[in-house]
């Protein structure tokens, strides 16, 4: 079974789970949760031996509450059990591994089966169709190919849903600048962060974007701001939507926006999703913030027993004008271990960036270095200077230093020193860009 | 009238000042003056050079932040007085003064200062009619 075999469904069938009337979606979520419970139990030891000590059994799932009593799987189960430990198949049912970039210790390892891949790439093809994609869409694909779940997730929806895919990977900007005018796609998948420097980078090769066939992006992978969308929409000339993956539970294609572009609708026929208080564990009522924890409800190789993303959002209750019934999340701000915490206060690098990009003339080039000297927590903001802001004067740029000064410190409540740089002088990102370092565990 | 000057951003950093200063040398541009205005972070180098438009395009060719501003140059007699009086012109004129900063060379018995107004057409109109000598950019000394 190949996405050739998807891509000749219909759009109208492929979709149809996305419009399900709530009773059928329910039902069916049920029976699935049900059978993955069962699944988890018989075939993984971890979850069985897990679920023995909650005092739970499979039995025990009679209605979509009873998931809470199901236990919560964390981050470090994943690499505890590295590489194979949380298999449900046997290798020779695994048609594809993919490994996440983890930037401590081991990478987590997830598994498809054949089926799991049918089920991955469909999710994949409903979130195309989402953002306003079709087939005949000339679809470039800056994602990293590889053990990264981006590059190939992509790839595969956006062969399935029918588009020309130029596989062009990340990196090497020029040449994307050159496929973009040359070979002409309409969509463009990347990080948000990357996607930033080209355009940046195609201002100065004299290139605008916005002349260009290019009409959606389709981005993600990492959080991004509402500042930075319009700066990217204006920037090229398309609409840009957001993508929530992660390869825990399969890679991109968990969630998308549809063109209300008002929270990303979760494919929650596929990845049941919840809202929990991350302190207790509860699950929150609905439209309250807090973790996104998702169960997989169709995965063969690796299902997924309420992972806890780490990502902090809330449920939209409103029904959404497209008309689909899958529920929709909050773009993620911020995620649990994004926060810092700063001379004891609470700071999320998603706010130092609406507070940069709300101060007129800031590129959304930025760093932030902690350190701690004489055992006090110090932050300093590395911001490029452009060309917009230098205009001669020193106090017009010590204006500006004071003025991200004074609306970062309204905005997070801490002082940071202000540095001014050079242009190109903070690392462009190809992939997830590194915001912040952090010295003071040196 | 006005003399086209180029100013670099530079970081408080070891090799900030030298680099850009080796990057105009070899592309055989002189520096006719200039002036270094600094903060604890960062700093500003203001330079008059032979080639201005040539000078421009190599620093931005290397990276650095540059941008030319129109300044004035104005002759003065090299004595005590000669700065005082120039100065008491400018402010009869109610103009402000951004900075300034002089040539290293007298010649002979005249003295050259460059001055950044705010509004250089302005200015040079107001201190021409009265009686300042100002100094066309072709006419600045290259050695």
């Amino acid at each position: 079974m190949t996405s050739a075999h998807i891509g000749t469904q219909s759009p109208s069938t492929l979709n149809g789970p996305d419009f399900l009337g709530h009773e059928s979606l329910r039902k069916g979520q049920l029976a699935r949760l049900k059978a993955i419970a069962k699944l988890a139990w018989d075939k993984v030891e971890p979850y069985r031996a897990r679920m023995q000590n909650a005092s739970v059994t499979p039995d025990d799932i009679q209605s979509l509450d009873d998931i809470a009593r199901l236990p919560f799987t964390v981050k470090t189960d994943l690499r505890d059990s590295y590489p194979f430990g949380l298999l449900a198949a046997p290798m020779s049912e695994v048609v594809r591994l993919h490994a996440s970039s983890g930037t401590t210790g081991k990478p987590i390892v997830v598994a498809y089966t054949a089926e799991d891949m049918q089920v991955w790439t469909s999710t994949m093809v409903r979130a195309f169709h989402a953002c306003g994609c079709h087939r005949g869409d000339v679809v470039q694909n800056a994602y990293g190919y590889g053990l990264f779940t981006g590059g190939l997730g992509f790839h595969y929806g956006a062969e399935a849903l029918g588009a020309t895919v130029i596989p062009v990977s990340g990196g090497n900007t020029d040449r994307q600048i050159m496929l973009m005018k040359d070979f002409g796609p309409t969509v463009v998948c990347s990080t948000p962060s990357y996607f930033v420097h080209i355009i940046e980078r195609a201002g100065e090769l004299g290139v605008d974007l916005r002349t260009l066939p290019l009409r959606v992006g389709l981005f993600g992978a990492e959080p991004w701001s509402n500042a930075m969308r319009r700066h990217m929409e204006k920037g090229a000339g398309i609409k840009a939507y957001d993508m929530y993956g992660l390869s825990e539970i399969a890679g991109p294609g968990i969630g998308a926006e549809c063109c209300c572009q008002e929270g990303l609708h979760i494919f929650e026929d596929c990845y049941y999703p919840e809202i929990i208080d991350p302190a207790t564990g509860d699950v929150l009522p609905a439209g309250q913030e807090g973790e996104l924890v998702l169960t997989t409800l169709r995965k063969a190789a690796m299902p997924m027993i309420r992972y806890r993303t780490r990502d902090i959002t809330s449920f939209v209750c409103e029904p959404c004008e497209c008309g689909r019934t899958i529920r929709r999340i909050r773009r993620i701000g911020r995620r649990t271990d994004d926060m810092l915490i700063i001379r004891g206060v609470n700071v999320f690098p998603s706010q130092i960036e609406s507070a940069l990009l709300a101060i007129e003339g800031t590129l959304p080039h930025y760093e932030l270095v902690l350190t701690r000297q004489g055992g006090l927590d110090r932050m300093e903001i590395r911001v490029e200077v452009t060309a917009k802001d230098f205009g001669d004067e020193i106090k017009a740029l010590e204006s500006l230093r004071s003025r991200i000064s004074a609306g970062v410190a309204a905005t997070v409540g801490i002082h940071a020193q202000v540095s001014l740089v050079e242009p190109h002088s903070i690392q462009r990102s190809t992939g997830k860009a590194k915001r912040v370092i952090d010295n003071r565990n040196v | 009238m006005k003399i086209h000057q180029i100013s670099v951003f530079m970081e408080n950093r070891p090799g900030q000042l030298s680099h850009p200063c080796r990057a105009l040398a070899d592309a055989g541009i002189n520096i006719l003056t200039l002036s270094l205005a600094d903060t604890q972070q960062f700093g500003i180098m203001r330079l008059i050079v032979d080639n201005w438009q040539r000078g421009m395009d190599v620093l931005a060719g290397k990276g650095y932040l540059a941008k030319a501003t129109e300044v004035a140059a104005i002759e003065v007699a090299n004595e005590p007085g000669g700065l005082a009086r120039i100065l008491e012109i400018i402010e009869s004129c109610e103009m402000n003064i951004e900075y300034m900063y002089a040539f290293p060379c007298a010649r002979g018995d005249k003295a050259l200062l460059i001055f950044r107004f705010d509004d250089p057409d302005r200015a040079i109109s107001a201190l021409t009619g009265k009686g300042a000598q100002l100094v066309r950019e072709q006419d600045l000394p290259t050695r």
